[in-house]
């Protein structure tokens, strides 16, 4: 296990995405209204790349011919097939019981701490003043 | 922990031969070159009139991308399935594909109104294909595109295009002006049985102007994409009862996009109508399900998921496992990643047959 550190907390805004590349596997970091998650770039479905796909609201169940948005920002729907997926949990809306997206563990640290290391960030310069999206792995 | 992996990296070094790839034009443009300078003029004057209501548009929104898989767009922008790099890229190299069937929709003679423009429609993209798609990537073959509802000129292209091994099927539209099997699309039949070539039945964006269903227009994208299935129930019985395949019994038609599942249970039901009513159709002399044993393939894509994936196999069996050919359907938003397609385990067997063999044997491919 070690810390590897994979973007600037200000380089994935509310709403918005990164895919990065941990020892060699593809994770969707996200940022849901502050909070960061992240995800495995494979769908349990069918195996399509994840996170290219689009950031959605839930369009929930109204009457018919009603439509309502919520939860803006909160999904992620496959590029392939449009299966959508929690961002928080990895869980599948469809089919919440069986299909989970793989979740990995994600925290925000202060440079300050992190400078002291030891951690892994190939493509970042870590410095003090700023805040830093990490993945354990 | 090893041999699942193993397993997995086995699959995916199986060569698969996939029967619905999607070719398209970077713009209207593209096939302009394959036309002569008249009907350049027509297609710019007054562009294409295919055979529904909205022109330039399709009658259903596409939930996503435009039916696309959202990452098969080219870096460029252009149409996804119009950039034969990035198709090797994304799909050819990475998925196995030692033979790639193309279907190419959209812009070409089977929807366009204007019967003459249809007929020189089919010709440049036939020609499209094969200079542009077969010639620089040899793992892919053409399809032969006619206009269905203009016969004459349909044989015509059947025997411009036949001589050139490198098309392997006749694509016309299931949805025609009249039902499939109905007498005026038989020269069509005759020509490719005598090409030796099967028969690609494909729906396609429009439906000849005819609701989807037979209870008029869908409402949602979901329920027009089912009407893919119930579509294809009446283009099966109208072939089969009009007895098409006792006057061609060596033709082939693939149901390509179509869904499988149904068959067992519509052969079923054709089989006990016929024992009673037989006498109204003298001309079958077998029970219609033979027909749709030994004259009928369907392609797999996109994949039946029944709520126990065993039950799947079990369906299989009964239209027969030599009978369904793999597709991925690539570009589009509905693509089955042969690694993944099958929740079941198929045996080596079961796997060489519907990923390769059925396909190599039905299309002749070396």
């Amino acid at each position: 296990m070690a810390r590897h550190v994979v973007a600037a907390v200000g380089d994935i805004k509310p709403g918005e995405k990164k895919l990065v590349t941990v020892k060699g596997r593809e994770i969707g970091v996200f940022n849901v209204n502050g909070e960061f998650f992240a995800l495995a770039n494979r769908c349990p479905h069918a195996g399509g790349p994840m996170c290219e796909g689009y950031i959605v609201p839930l369009v929930a169940p109204g009457k018919p011919g009603e439509y309502k948005l919520t939860r803006n920002n909160e999904f992620i729907r496959c590029p392939w097939h449009g299966w959508e997926f929690e961002i928080r949990t990895g869980q599948s809306w469809c089919d919440p019981k069986d299909l989970k997206i793989r979740q990995f563990k994600v925290a925000v640290e202060p440079g300050q701490e992190l400078v002291k290391g030891p951690y892994v960030a190939e493509t970042f310069q870590v410095t003090v003043e700023a805040d830093y999206v990490v993945i354990d792995l | 922990m090893n041999a699942p992996v193993l397993e997995k990296s086995l699959q995916q070094r199986l060569a698969i031969v996939d029967c619905d790839i999607h070719p398209d034009q970077k713009s209207p443009a593209t096939l302009a070159a394959y036309m002569p300078e008249r009907w350049r003029e027509h297609a710019k004057t007054f562009g294409l009139r295919s055979r529904q209501g909205l022109v330039g548009q399709l009658t259903h929104p596409r939930m996503m991308a435009n039916g696309r898989r959202a990452d098969s767009f080219p870096p460029d922008g252009s149409p996804a399935g119009s950039d034969l790099g990035f198709m090797r890229k994304q799909h050819l190299d990475p998925n196995g594909v030692e033979v790639g069937m193309l279907v190419a929709l959209g812009r070409n003679g089977m929807e366009e109104q204007n019967q003459d423009f249809a007929t020189v429609l089919a010709r440049a993209v036939n020609d499209w294909q094969i200079e542009e798609w077969v010639k620089p990537e040899p793992r892919l073959r053409a399809g032969i595109i006619v206009t269905q509802e203009n016969p004459q000129e349909a044989v015509a292209e059947i025997e411009r295009c036949a001589p050139n091994s490198s098309f392997r099927q006749v694509i016309i539209s299931p949805r025609t002006t009249e039902p499939l099997g109905r007498r005026r699309y038989w020269p069509i039949f005759e020509a490719a049985e005598r090409a030796g070539l099967p028969i690609g039945l494909h729906p396609a964006g429009a439906s000849g102007g005819f609701p989807s269903t037979g209870s008029g227009w869908p409402t949602y994208y979901l329920q027009e994409h089912y009407s893919f299935e119930t579509g294809m129930q009446g283009v099966l019985a109208s072939l089969v009862f009009e007895g098409v395949f006792e006057r061609f019994p060596k033709l082939r038609v693939c149901f390509i996009e179509s869904g499988f599942t149904w068959v067992p249970a519509v052969c079923w039901r054709m089989d006990k109508h016929w024992e009673r009513m037989r006498k109204e159709v003298p001309h079958l002399t077998r029970p219609p399900s033979e027909y749709v044993r030994e004259h009928f393939w369907f392609a797999t894509q996109p994949i039946e998921e029944p709520e126990h994936p065993h039950h799947l196999a079990d369906m299989i069996g009964w239209i027969g496992w030599d009978r369904l050919v793999f597709s991925t359907d690539y570009p589009h938003w509905d693509f089955d990643d042969p690694r993944y397609t099958f929740k079941i385990n198929l045996t080596e067997r079961q796997r060489a047959m519907i990923f390769r063999e059925n396909a190599k044997a039905l299309y002749g491919l070396q």
